[in-house]
Parts: C-alpha cells; structure tokens; sequence
C-alpha cells in the first residue's frame, strides 16, 4: 500500500483532470461563424471592392481610415461572438443543471485566452510594424493553438477545430492574399460546421 | 478508526477510475485512456473488475455513427470508495498526533 497522503493527493488530482467544462453551446458556434462571415464580407468590400480579383488595385479608402474601419469591424464581431458564446453556453448550464464557473471552466478559459491574448498582442505589434498581410494567419494560428490547449478540458470537437485553424492560418501566412479569405474559411465556415456538429451532438 | 480499507482500490488505476466516476456522471472508455495513459487491455480488467464488485455500472452508446463504453459509479461503488476515504483521511489523522 503506498501511502495514505500519496493516495489521496492522487485522487484530488484525478478528480480535477477528469472534470470537464461541458457547457459549450453548439449553437454559439453556428452564430459565431455567421457573425465572422459577415464581418470578413464586410472587410473585403472595403479592401478589395472595387478593385482586381487579387485585391492588388485602387483603394476606395486612406491607409488610416480603412485601419480604423477594419479594427472596429474585428472588434464588433469579437464582441458579438463571445457575448452570444457567453449567454448560450450559460444558458445551456443551467438547462443540463450543471455548474458555470467551475474549475473546470476556469481552466477551459485560461487555456483558451492565454494564446489568444497573447496572440492578439502579437497582431498589434503586426500593425506598428505595418505588416497587415499577416494579420488574418496570426489571429488564425493563435486562436487554433487556443482552442487545442483548451480541448484537454472540453468537449472533444474543440481540438479538430483548432487544427483547422492553424491549417488556413499557415495557408495564410505562406499566401497573403488569401489571408482574408482563409480567415473567413476558418473563423466563419469552419465554426459553423464544428457548432452544427456540436449542437446535433450534445446540444438536443 | 472511521472507514475501511477495501482492496478494490488497491490498484492505482482502480483507484483512479473510481475517482474520476465519483466527480463525472458518465466517462467513456476512451476518456479514461487519454487521461490516464494505459494500455487497452490493462483498463478494460481493471474496468471489468469493478464492474464485476457491483462498484460500476456500464452502457453502451452511439455518438454518431461511433460507438462509446460510458461508465458511471453506482450508490454502492460511491459509497465504499467514500468509506475508503474516509479510512485513509483517519489513517493521516492517526499517524500526525
């Protein structure tokens, strides 16, 4: 027999790995996607149109103006897809009787967010440096590394989610022109299939 | 002294097993495989043999086209693994007076 202290400081610990946040919201996935989509169409209206299919041509807008533009776009739909996030994954808490702010939720969102603050640190200092090309593949690739880190304590589907992100992120990088286009793939098309699945999954 | 010893838990991954079940309604075989790096024929003894104390209940599901093994504790499983707590918690007691 190993000792007492040793074995129960072996179950604490296995009772806190194996403790989930299941409350995500499939749901909140679909909208989310939706709201980036939009977003991005919005985006590539005031940079590319009208212009080449490349989107290499006039543009409609100053530097400064289109930069102000595009940043409050980005932060409208961040706002929006964490709001909804927030409320339905709340709101399905509630309906399966389970706890919101668990340690397990705690850790489901200190493992998401750590990337991704840090990644959007890394995009400011990607428009002080004027390099905008590589800001949509930034965004992709921290949020992808987010979602895996966060997998370990959520619903399964989360990790595949984040591989495809860093997938269109690094697509991105190696293609500048593709960026946005790989941004709304991955923010937009990518969440709303990962949600549907989720929601047909756990969410009924 | 407070609660009894059972050599169900002796195994550390009985052990384990019936930890995660005390504080998850349900965990898949899968999940339990992840989270505590074993080999599949190791887990599924160690999981038949607290099945077969009464300690566990199983069920098959379908998630998807997929098939899952979800296991839960029954009251009795809960029950003895408390008192083993108990008896190791007393156990600490003892030995620090």
């Amino acid at each position: 027999m190993k000792k007492p202290e040793q074995e129960l400081a072996e179950i604490k610990s296995m009772m806190e790995r194996s403790t989930r946040f299941l409350s995500l919201s499939g749901m909140a996935g679909i909208l989310a996607g939706i709201y980036a989509f939009a977003g991005a169409g919005i985006a590539w209206y005031w940079v590319y149109f009208p212009s080449t299919e490349y989107g290499l041509g006039i543009e409609p807008y100053s530097m400064d103006d289109l930069r102000i533009y595009l940043l409050a776009v980005a932060v409208v739909v961040l706002i929006l897809a964490i709001g909804t996030t927030y409320l339905l994954s709340q709101n399905k808490s509630k309906r399966t009787s389970q706890q919101f702010w668990s340690a397990a939720s705690k850790r489901f969102l200190v493992a998401l967010f750590l990337p991704v603050l840090v990644g959007g640190l890394f995009c400011f200092a990607l428009i002080h440096e004027s390099s905008y090309g590589l800001i949509a593949p930034a965004t992709l690739i921290f949020y992808g590394l987010g979602l895996i880190s966060a997998s370990h304590f959520t619903l399964r589907e989360i990790r595949n989610l984040g591989l495809g992100q860093i997938l269109l992120g690094l697509i991105g990088a190696f293609f500048p022109p593709l960026g946005l286009v790989c941004w709304a793939m991955g923010f937009g098309v990518l969440h709303v299939v990962y949600g549907s699945m989720m929601y047909y999954r756990y969410d009924r | 002294m407070k609660g009894t010893y059972d050599k169900a838990f002796e195994n550390v991954i009985r052990l384990r097993v019936m930890s995660v079940l005390m504080v998850n309604e349900f965990f898949d075989f899968n999940s339990f495989k992840e989270i505590m790096d074993v080999t599949d024929g190791n887990l599924a003894t160690h999981l038949r043999k607290l099945e077969n104390e009464g300690f566990i209940g199983v069920q098959k599901t379908f998630i998807g086209r997929k098939p899952q093994t979800n296991y839960r504790a029954t009251e009795e499983g809960k029950l003895a693994f408390q008192k083993h707590l108990d008896f190791l918690s007393a156990l600490i007691n003892e030995n620090n007076i």
